[in-house]
């Protein structure tokens, strides 16, 4: 059904007009949006989700070190996973506003004039990155799991080898918790892919759009200059600000045929690193 | 997990002094980045509900600390904006999303995981693919179908597909299904039950942990849902569920930080609540997601 409007011009009042591939020739070769899109999405995939993975991993393997108020300690690492997306953002554009948020504040006291974050398109992604690893409660739990039960006897044999702390680390505790960090990939891969709401948000409330109730949309996506256009961003914009339903088709069988791509292309490469021995975390 | 300390047939020597400093030093610097990276995952909670709690000048200021405690700003959030009317559209959406996605889910799942069919594979494969799917993907051809049937700028067009069963439910609850001993079913099933009988007397029951992380996720999904609400809904305030209205909120009224903090702080507070009198039923349901699968 995607496949058939893309090959079409439908903008819902009209009925469809067959264009062959003109949509796909006007994406590929004339939409300067398009790469934006592309480019700020890989961005994603490229530093938002390591960040996140490494991060909740780093929480969890301390959490599995610690000896007391490790119950309190995981509910406030999870507590902002839980706060909707919407809010979650709406809280951080406040917090991180230039002129008055209490981040640029308590860095001015110490001297030190804080960026503009969402406001400047260099720091709006890095932004949303701080949001993003606010959230990271899921994974930090699913990590924290799978690290407790990494069997105690290979870190003491590794100990008697004489193995320090970082050895231990990368010869025992990634093999074991190898297939859980796929799976954190895969899904933040996913996630990045389908981002959304909190670029949405953000450009809306950082770009001050006094929007009315019958054009909430349109102007201020992707605010600061683009530099939060991710590609779903750029198919909302064709698709349900402009109605361009038979372009917008094309732009999400593209997203299709990328997912699927990237996901196989992951799960692949896993069999090199993912370690699949008995006993292992299953 | 304590057995290989717990069970060892012999006592551990004292370790040396200062390998015992030194585990000592460690230990306190684990916990001191923990604390750290404690308080910077709940300061910017604090920052949302002090603002909230501020004057608007004071929320303009660079001040931290309200003073005095503007309490009203809860009272004036509702007088701004029609909380109300979303916060019905979003139990609206709630409510009658998890009842039919359950109705339709529990059989669906029961069938995969316990009756033998031709093409049950291939149909739990269907299942898993639509779980992998980018909504974005699907989401134009809907569009264009709730548009022929005239339901855009409704809640609708996210209500029903949930009738038809949801792939994410219906691979948990599958999964659950499976660790149930067929005996049970059998044994039922020669007191002569029919599946439907099965289904609802037995499986029901035994499932009850599953069936409530499913409802619990549910819930959590419909009412934190902005995408599909905001396409189909956003040119129509009258349906605007809560995130909608939350996303508007500032512009829409041009209303000030104190209040849209205060405002933030409802649309939080019922997931929290909702966690710390649900944990049982959420710790239940991350572990059938797969963790251990």
């Amino acid at each position: 059904m995607a496949v058939f409007l893309s090959l079409n011009h439908y903008d819902l009042l009209s009925s469809p007009r067959w264009v062959g591939l003109a949509n796909y020739r006007y994406l590929f070769n004339v939409d300067p949006q398009v790469w934006t899109a592309v480019r700020n999405t890989l961005w994603l995939i490229a530093i938002l989700v390591p960040l996140q993975v490494v991060f909740a991993l780093g929480i969890a393997m301390m959490l599995a070190r610690a000896r007391r108020g490790v119950g309190a300690l995981r509910t406030i690492f999870y507590l902002p996973a839980l706060a909707p997306p919407v809010a979650a953002t709406l809280g951080f554009v406040y917090i991180l506003n230039p002129a008055t948020g209490p981040v640029n504040s308590l860095l001015g006291h110490l001297g030190i004039t804080g960026p503009l974050w969402f406001q400047d398109p260099a720091w709006a992604k890095p932004s949303l990155v701080l949001l993003g690893l606010w959230g990271i409660g899921n994974t930090m739990v699913i990590f924290l799991a799978a690290v407790l039960e990494v069997p105690q006897h290979l870190y003491e044999s590794a100990e008697i080898d004489g193995a320090d702390w970082f050895q231990r680390l990368r010869w025992v505790t990634l093999p074991s918790i190898s297939p859980v960090i796929l799976f954190a990939v895969v899904l933040g891969v996913i996630q990045a892919l389908q981002y959304f709401t909190q670029a949405y948000v953000a450009a809306n409330i950082a770009s001050g759009q006094a929007s009315q109730a019958a054009d909430v949309t349109a102007s201020s996506l992707g605010y600061p200059q683009d530099s939060t256009l991710f590609y779903p961003v750029l198919l909302y914009q064709h698709g349900f600000t402009d109605y361009q339903m038979g372009y917008a088709s094309a732009l999400s069988v593209l997203l299709l045929v990328v997912s699927f791509a990237v996901t196989l292309v992951i799960v692949l490469n896993s069999r090199r690193w993912v370690h699949h021995a008995a006993g292992a975390v299953r | 997990m304590t057995a290989v300390g717990a069970t060892a047939p012999f006592v551990r020597r004292r370790l040396p002094a200062h390998v015992r400093r030194k585990r000592l030093l460690l230990a306190i610097a684990n916990h001191s980045v923990l604390i750290a990276s404690a308080i910077a995952f709940l300061a910017p909670f604090a920052f949302i509900v002090l603002t909230a709690l501020m004057t608007n000048e004071q929320a303009l200021s660079s001040r931290l600390w309200p003073e005095p405690f503007a309490w009203h700003n809860f009272v004036d959030v509702f007088r701004e904006a029609p909380v109300w009317r979303w916060a019905l559209n979003t139990l609206e959406y709630s409510v009658l999303a998890t009842l039919g996605l359950l109705l339709s889910s529990i059989p669906v799942a029961y069938a995969l995981a316990r009756i033998r069919f031709r093409g049950s594979n291939v149909m739990f494969m269907i299942v898993l693919v639509a779980l992998m799917l980018p909504p974005q993907v699907s989401v134009v051809p809907l569009y264009v179908m709730w548009s022929k049937v005239h339901l855009v700028g409704t809640l609708w067009p996210v209500i029903i597909p949930n009738w038809f069963g949801d792939a994410f439910s219906i691979f948990l609850l599958r999964q659950f299904f499976l660790t149930i001993p067929e005996e049970y079913l059998d044994a039922a099933r020669v007191d002569g039950l029919g599946e439907l009988r099965v289904l609802t007397n037995v499986v029901v029951r035994l499932a009850k942990p599953a069936i409530a992380a499913v409802a619990l996720f549910s819930f959590l999904y419909t009412f934190n849902d902005f995408f599909l609400p905001l396409l189909y809904t956003g040119e129509n305030p009258h349906h605007w569920p809560l995130q909608i209205g939350l996303a508007q909120f500032r512009s829409l009224h041009q209303v000030q930080w104190n209040l849209t903090m205060a405002a933030t702080l409802l649309v939080m507070a019922p997931v929290i609540v909702v966690f710390f009198l649900a944990q049982k039923a959420f710790v239940e349901g991350v572990t059938l997601t797969g963790v251990k699968g």
